[in-house]
């Protein structure tokens, strides 16, 4: 059976559709989750799609973590079960505390949309296990906030735990250390700021998003 | 039970990158304004809140400045009572 995967969506997510059809073309089952539910029971993995979850007010995931069905990824996600964060994703999981450190405006307060190219830094994430350490991916980027900032502890402790797993060739935003996505300790959550389900077809221009989602499934698969 | 009016200012901690303080310093120069530094931008918050005493009332504000208003990860809040 194919892996059924909850795609959450906030009012005012955008990348949901995006989202769903790439799980779908990548041969997993994918459902939308409202963020007024309260259970992901009966999926095997849940991405948090990019957008501008309650408009970004305050801060972006700043209020969107606290939308009921935050409760649910918290527990889904302590669980072992994969819970990816695209973008404004990414935001909500680390404002929610499922993954170290924060995303901060741009350096050079810019809105950054175009092609990047990120190297695979760790194949230990749910994100990053079916690529190659070193394998250089083109994958959109398109955010404001995404320069991602953490405490000399915290990115210590990042290093040593093995928890970046994507850096950018050439650094857009500011991140410390070139960081485009991390996980958790466990390696089961993991936030990216680039959007692989925007690079899932050669037609619109990179397919390299395929291998990080196809990872993202198995490993959805093996927990179910 | 008084309303106490509340001022809850938020700015990113020392250490981390303020790209918008570093614009605005680095913007007025050109506007004639000399000798300008440590230029931090942040946000400030007005409310009333509602009990029986200023420092139970401060408590409470600060609570909902770590809770809320603010990302402790990147950024310090203070509050008090504002002077009307």
């Amino acid at each position: 059976m194919s892996a059924r995967i909850a795609i959450v969506v906030f009012p005012g997510s955008n990348c949901e559709y995006d989202a769903l059809d790439a799980v779908n073309a990548l041969g997993a089952t994918a459902q939308f989750v409202w963020h007024s539910e309260t259970s992901l029971d009966g999926f095997d993995g849940a991405v948090l799609p990019g957008g501008f979850a309650h408009g970004d007010y305050l801060r972006p995931g700043a209020i969107a973590r606290f939308s009921p069905v935050m409760s649910a990824v918290q527990s889904f996600a302590q669980a072992g079960n994969p819970v990816l964060g695209i973008c404004n994703g990414f935001q909500v999981l680390t404002e929610a505390g499922l993954l170290p450190g924060a995303l901060q405006k741009n350096r050079g307060l810019t809105f950054i949309s175009r092609s990047c190219t990120v190297s695979v830094t760790s194949t230990r994430s749910v994100l990053t296990r079916s690529a190659k350490l070193a394998q250089e991916l083109s994958i959109p980027i398109n955010h404001f906030s995404g320069s991602y900032t953490c405490d000399d502890a915290t990115y210590e402790q990042l290093v040593a735990r093995d928890q970046i797993v994507l850096r950018y060739r050439e650094n857009p935003n500011g991140s410390r250390d070139d960081i485009a996505a991390v996980c958790n300790e466990v390696g089961n959550v993991v936030g990216l700021m680039p959007h692989p389900e925007r690079a899932v077809s050669a037609l619109l221009g990179s397919e390299d998003g395929r291998v990080l989602l196809d990872g993202f499934i198995a490993a959805s698969q093996l927990v179910s | 039970m008084t309303n106490y009016p509340i001022v809850v200012e938020v700015s990113l901690r020392s250490g981390i990158a303020d790209p918008e303080g570093a614009t605005i310093e680095r913007a007025l120069p050109a506007l004639g304004f000399a000798g300008v530094a440590n230029v931090r931008a942040g946000k400030a918050f007005r409310l009333s809140i509602e009990a029986s005493s200023e420092a139970e009332a401060l408590t409470q504000g600060q609570a909902l400045a770590d809770r809320l208003l603010s990302n402790p990860v990147i950024e310090q809040s203070t509050v008090r009572i504002e002077n009307v």
